[in-house]
C-alpha cells in the first residue's frame, strides 16, 4: 500500500522527518520513521495506542530529542533543542495531554511566554485579553479571557490549549487528538478552523482515532505501527478497511458488539437531584443489564451529575435509591462500597495516579480484595492486573512501569481496568473510549456488553454519537443541566440526539 | 469475535528489572556507602570512636529525632508536613512536668506524654483534613501555639526532679551497650517500615502523595488517611518527648527547639521527595545514621557547636540539591 509520497500538484514538503529513532527504557517508541507535511494539506497520522504518534509530535516540538534521524525544514536540516526553538521555527502543537496553569486566567494561559507588550515592555493586559477573545471566538469558544482555568471543565480547558497553539504564528500546526475531549458543536467549529488554516497554506498534522473525521478533513495519510513507518498516500486512494488493516495488521469488526441483554429490575433510581449551579431536577432509573447512554453538549452537566452519584459533590436536593434502600452517598469510598464506580473524563487529573506503577493503579480500589488483613499481597495484585490489562489489550513495557509513561490511550485502559477489577454492580463510564484506538475500542465495547449481559448496570456518558447509539439500550439527552429528552428503540437517531442536545424544535421522542 | 483472538497475543511482563537490581542503583545504597565512609573516616580520625560505649552514647544524637522522622516521612510522602513536632515535645514535656510536680507516678507520666502527643496530632490533623487548610501554615501556627503554652506555664523556670524509674527511658540500657532508646528506634523503624511498605494503608499514602485527586476518585478516604498520619506524628513526638525529658531529667520550655528542621533534614536526606509521592523507611534509617555519625564525628574532633550548626545547615541544603542532581545524572545516563 505504498502510494506516491508526493501530492498531485507536486509540491515539496515544508517539513520532513527521516529515519527518526527514539528509545525509552524498555521500549523502542520510534524505530526509524519518516513523515512529510505539505503546505495547505492536512496529513492524518494513524496508528494504534502506543504506536509512537505522540512521541513524534514531541520530537517535532523540541520536547524529545531523537536518538537518530533528521528533521528537514524546506529541505534544510534543523534542530529543535527546546520547545521555544520549535516555536520560532514555526511549528506549533496542540498536545494530547495539555499542560496548562490552573491558577492563571484563560488569556494568560494562551499567551504565556509570548504575551503582547506595551511600549514600556510590560505585559499589555488589554491587548492580551482582546487577542485572546478574538482567537477563542475564531474557534467558536465563548470563554471569558479573564476566567481562571481552575473554574473550567476539561473540554473548555482543551479549547484554551487549542487557542494557545493558534496564538503562535506557525507554518506547521500539529493536532494530537484535538477532538477527543469535544462534542459535535465544538468539533464542527474545529473542522472549520482546519479548513481556514489550510487555505492559509499551513501544513497540518492531524492525529485521530476517529475514521469519519479523518476521511472528512485529511488530504493525506501516514500509518505507524509499533514505532515503524507502514505507509503513506492520498486519502482519495484508500479505504477505511485498508487503513485499519495497515494499522493493526488485521481487520477489525466495527459493528458495535451490543448483545441483547436481559434487562432486569431497577438498581438505581435517582429522584429530583439538584445542584446549586450545575444541574437541576435529574430523575431517572437504571436497570440491571442495561446500558444507559447520556448524550449532550459540553457544559450540559453530565459529568457533574455522575460525580454527584459517585460522592464527589453532594446534591443540594433529591435522593437516590440503590436496590431498595435509600442511600446518601457522601464519599467515593461509600460509593465504591455500594458498588457504584466511576471512570472519570479527566484521566490525567482524576483517573491515573502518575508516579505509581500500572499494577498498583489497577489494584488501588481493590486492595482489600488482593490483600489480607490490611497487608499487601503482590502476587495477587499482579494476577488481578494481568487479567484485566490483558482483557483491555494494554500495551506497556511491564506492569511495573509508571502509568505516566504510557501513551494516552493506554493510560485510559488502565483506568478502565482499575474499575472493572472491582467487580462493580453499577459502572459509570464518562467518555470511556476517549483516545482509544479502533481495535481496543472494540475490546472495551465487547467487555462492556459482556458485563451488561452478566447483570452489570452501565451508564455511559459519551459525546460520540455512533458510540452512544451503538451501545445504549436507552439514551438520555441533557441540556443546560436538565434532562432534555429520553429516547428508546426507533427514536434513537443521530438527528434526534443532536436536536435535543441543541434544543432545536420538538424532537419526536418523549420529552422528559 | 476478533478481539478474543487478540487477548493471548501479547503478554506484558510483571517487571523488567528485579527489585534487587533496582535497589542497587537507588539513593538508599548511595546513603549506605556514605554511612560506611563516614564511619571509617571517624574511626581513622579519632581513636575514641570505636569504643562501644562511645558509640552507644552517640546514638542519642539521632534516636529521638529519627523516631519522629519515620512518621514525618509518611506525612511528607503523602504531600503534607508537620513543623510543630518540636513544640509538641515541649508541650508534652511540660504536661508531664506539671503532673510530676503534683506527684504523679511514672506510668501516669508516660500516658500523659503519649496522650499530649496524640492530642496535638489530632488538632493538627483536624485543621488540615477537616477544614482543608494547608499543613505548612497550620503547623507553623501550632508550632508557636504549643510552645507558647509551655512558656506560659513555665516562664523562666524548669521542672526537675523526675522519679528515678522515669529515667529508664532516656538513660537505661536493655543489655550491655544497647540503650532503651535504641530499642525503641529499632522497633519504630520496623513498625513504620511494615506500615508503609507492606500494608494497604501505606499504598494509599503513596497514591495520595502522587495524585490526591485521583486517589479520592479511586475511593480512598483521603482525609481520614491524612488525619491518621498527623496522629501518628503526634504520637511519635510524644514518645520522643518521654525519651528526651527522661534523658535530660528536666523540662524547660526551650526543650527540643529546632527539632523540626533536623527531623525534616533526616527525612529529605533519606531520599523522601519533599514534593511527596516517593521515599522509603530504609532511606530514613540510613539518613539518621549518617546524621548521627556526622554530628558525633565533629564532636570527637572538638569542632565547636557553631561550626557544627553550619555543617548541619550545609547538609540540609546539600540533601535538597543532591537528589536533584542525582536524578538528572541518572536521566542523562539513561538517554545514552
Ligand atoms: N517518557 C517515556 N518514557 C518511557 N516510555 C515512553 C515515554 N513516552 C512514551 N513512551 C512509550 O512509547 C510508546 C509510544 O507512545 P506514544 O505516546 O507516542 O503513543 P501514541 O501513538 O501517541 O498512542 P495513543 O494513541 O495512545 O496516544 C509507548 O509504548 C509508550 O509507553
Ligand atoms: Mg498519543
Amino acid at each position: 500500500m505504498q502510494a506516491d509520497p508526493r501530492p498531485q500538484d507536486g509540491a515539496t514538503p515544508v517539513l520532513s522527518l527521516r529515519g527518526i529513532v527514539k528509545t525509552f527504557p524498555g521500549v523502542r517508541a520510534l524505530g526509524g520513521v519518516r513523515l512529510d507535511l505539505f503546505p495547505g494539506q492536512v496529513t492524518a497520522l494513524i496508528g494504534e495506542n502506543g504506536a509512537g504518534k505522540s512521541t513524534i509530535v514531541k520530537v517535532l516540538t523540541g520536547i524529545h530529542q531523537p536518538d537518530e534521524g533528521e528533521i528537514l525544514m524546506d529541505g534544510q536540516p534543523v534542530h529543535f533543542p527546546t520547545a521555544q526553538a520549535a516555536g520560532h521555527a514555526g511549528v506549533t502543537a496542540i498536545h494530547q495531554e495539555t499542560v496548562l496553569f490552573d491558577d492563571m486566567t484563560v488569556a494568560e494561559n494562551i499567551f504565556i511566554g509570548h504575551a503582547p507588550r506595551t511600549r514600556w515592555g510590560l505585559i499589555d493586559r488589554r491587548a492580551m485579553r482582546e487577542r485572546a477573545r478574538a482567537i477563542l471566538h475564531g474557534i467558536g469558544a465563548d470563554l471569558n479571557p479573564a476566567t481562571r482555568l481552575r473554574d473550567l471543565g476539561i473540554a473548555s480547558k482543551h479549547l484554551v490549549a487549542i487557542a494557545r497553539a493558534l496564538s503562535i504564528d506557525a507554518r506547521v500546526v500539529i493536532m494530537d487528538e484535538p477532538t477527543a475531549a469535544l462534542s459535535h458543536k465544538e468539533i464542527a467549529e474545529l473542522y472549520g478552523l482546519v479548513e481556514k488554516l489550510k487555505a492559509q497554506g499551513k501544513a497540518i498534522l492531524f492525529i485521530s482515532h476517529k475514521f469519519d473525521e479523518i476521511f472528512r478533513i485529511a488530504d493525506r495519510w501516514t500509518v505507524f505501527r509499533d514505532g515503524q513507518f507502514v505507509g503513506e498516500g492520498a486519502m482519495a486512494d484508500v479505504t477505511e478497511g485498508q487503513l485499519v488493516q495497515m494499522m493493526v495488521g488485521r481487520s477489525v469488526d466495527q459493528i458495535y458488539p451490543k448483545r441483547p441483554a436481559r434487562i432486569g429490575e431497577p438498581v438505581l433510581t435517582v429522584a429530583g437531584y439538584c445542584h446549586p449551579t450545575e444541574f437541576s431536577d435529574i430523575t431517572f432509573t437504571l436497570r440491571r443489564g442495561e446500558i444507559l447512554g447520556f448524550y449532550g453538549l459540553i457544559g450540559a452537566g453530565r459529568s457533574e451529575v455522575m460525580q454527584a452519584l459517585f460522592g464527589i459533590t453532594r446534591p443540594s436536593k433529591g435522593a437516590c435509591r440503590i436496590d431498595d434502600g435509600i442511600r446518601v452517598i457522601r464519599s467515593t469510598a461509600q460509593a465504591v462500597e455500594a458498588g457504584i464506580v466511576y471512570v472519570p473524563e479527566d484521566r490525567g487529573r482524576q483517573g491515573a495516579v502518575k508516579g505509581l506503577p500500572i499494577f498498583q493503579n489497577v489494584t488501588l480500589p481493590s486492595l482489600s480484595r488482593t490483600g489480607r488483613h490490611g497487608f499487601l499481597r503482590l502476587a495477587e495484585e499482579f494476577k488481578l492486573a494481568r487479567e484485566y490489562t490483558r482483557r483491555l489489550d494494554l500495551r506497556a513495557a511491564s506492569l511495573d512501569q509508571d502509568v505516566g509513561l504510557l501513551s494516552g490511550g493506554n493510560q485510559q485502559k488502565v483506568v478502565i481496568a482499575k474499575w472493572l477489577a472491582t467487580k462493580p454492580r453499577i459502572i459509570i463510564l464518562d467518555e470511556p473510549t476517549k483516545g482509544i484506538d479502533i481495535g481496543s475500542k472494540a475490546a472495551v465495547h465487547d467487555f462492556m456488553s459482556e458485563l451488561a449481559a452478566e447483570g452489570l448496570a452501565v451508564i455511559m456518558v459519551s459525546s460520540e454519537i455512533p458510540e452512544v447509539l451503538g451501545m445504549s439500550d436507552r439514551v438520555i439527552v441533557m441540556r443546560e443541566g436538565r434532562i432534555a429528552a429520553e429516547f428508546e428503540g426507533e427514536a434513537m437517531t443521530p438527528e434526534n440526539l443532536v436536536r435535543a442536545a441543541a434544543g432545536i424544535g420538538q424532537p419526536q421522542g418523549k420529552a422528559a | 469475535m476478533s478481539t478474543a483472538l487478540r487477548h493471548s497475543e501479547r503478554q506484558i511482563p510483571d517487571r523488567l528489572t528485579r527489585p534487587a537490581a533496582r535497589a542497587l542503583k537507588s539513593w538508599e545504597s548511595l546513603l549506605a556507602i556514605v554511612a560506611i565512609g563516614i564511619f571509617v573516616l571517624n574511626a581513622w580520625a579519632s581513636p575514641y570512636f570505636l569504643d562501644p560505649w562511645n558509640l552507644s552514647d552517640a546514638s542519642f544524637n539521632f534516636t529521638e529525632k529519627a523516631m519522629i522522622a519515620f512518621a514525618m516521612a509518611m506525612l511528607i510522602i503523602a504531600g503534607e508536613i508537620d513543623l510543630s513536632v518540636g513544640a509538641i515535645i515541649a508541650l508534652a514535656s511540660t504536661v508531664m512536668g506539671v503532673a510530676m510536680t503534683a506527684g504523679a507516678p511514672t506510668p501516669v507520666l508516660v500516658l500523659l506524654g503519649l496522650g499530649t502527643g496524640l492530642a496535638c496530632g489530632a488538632f493538627n490533623g483536624m485543621l488540615v483534613a477537616r477544614f482543608g487548610l494547608p499543613s505548612i501554615v497550620v503547623t507553623i501556627g501550632t508550632m508557636s501555639l504549643f510552645r507558647g503554652i509551655s512558656y506560659i506555664i513555665l516562664g523562666d523556670g524548669a521542672f526537675t526532679g523526675y522519679p528515678d524509674s522515669f529515667a529508664w527511658f532516656g538513660q537505661g540500657y536493655v543489655f550491655w551497650v544497647i540503650t532503651v532508646e535504641l530499642v525503641i528506634f529499632t522497633l519504630a523503624a520496623l513498625v513504620f517500615g511494615v506500615l508503609l511498605h507492606r500494608t494497604s494503608f501505606g499504598r494509599t499514602v503513596y497514591a495520595i502523595g502522587n495524585n490526591s485527586v485521583a486517589a479520592r476518585f479511586s475511593g480512598i478516604r483521603v482525609d481520614r488517611v491524612r488525619f491518621i498520619l498527623f496522629l501518628l506524628t503526634g504520637l511519635m513526638s510524644g514518645i520522643a518527648a518521654i525519651c528526651l525529658t527522661s534523658r535530660l531529667g528536666s523540662t524547660r520550655p526551650s526543650i527540643a527547639s529546632g527539632f523540626e528542621l533536623e527531623v525534616v533534614t533526616i527525612v529529605v536526606l533519606g531520599g523522601v521527595s519533599i514534593l511527596g509521592g516517593s521515599g522509603s523507611i530504609v532511606g530514613v534509617v540510613l539518613a539518621a545514621l549518617v546524621m548521627g555519625l556526622v554530628t558525633f564525628g565533629l564532636g570527637l574532633l572538638n569542632v565547636p557547636g557553631i561550626v557544627m550548626s553550619v555543617v548541619v545547615g550545609a547538609l540540609l541544603i546539600a540533601v535538597i540539591a543532591v537528589p536533584r542532581l542525582w536524578a538528572m545524572a541518572r536521566a542523562k545516563s539513561r538517554k545514552r
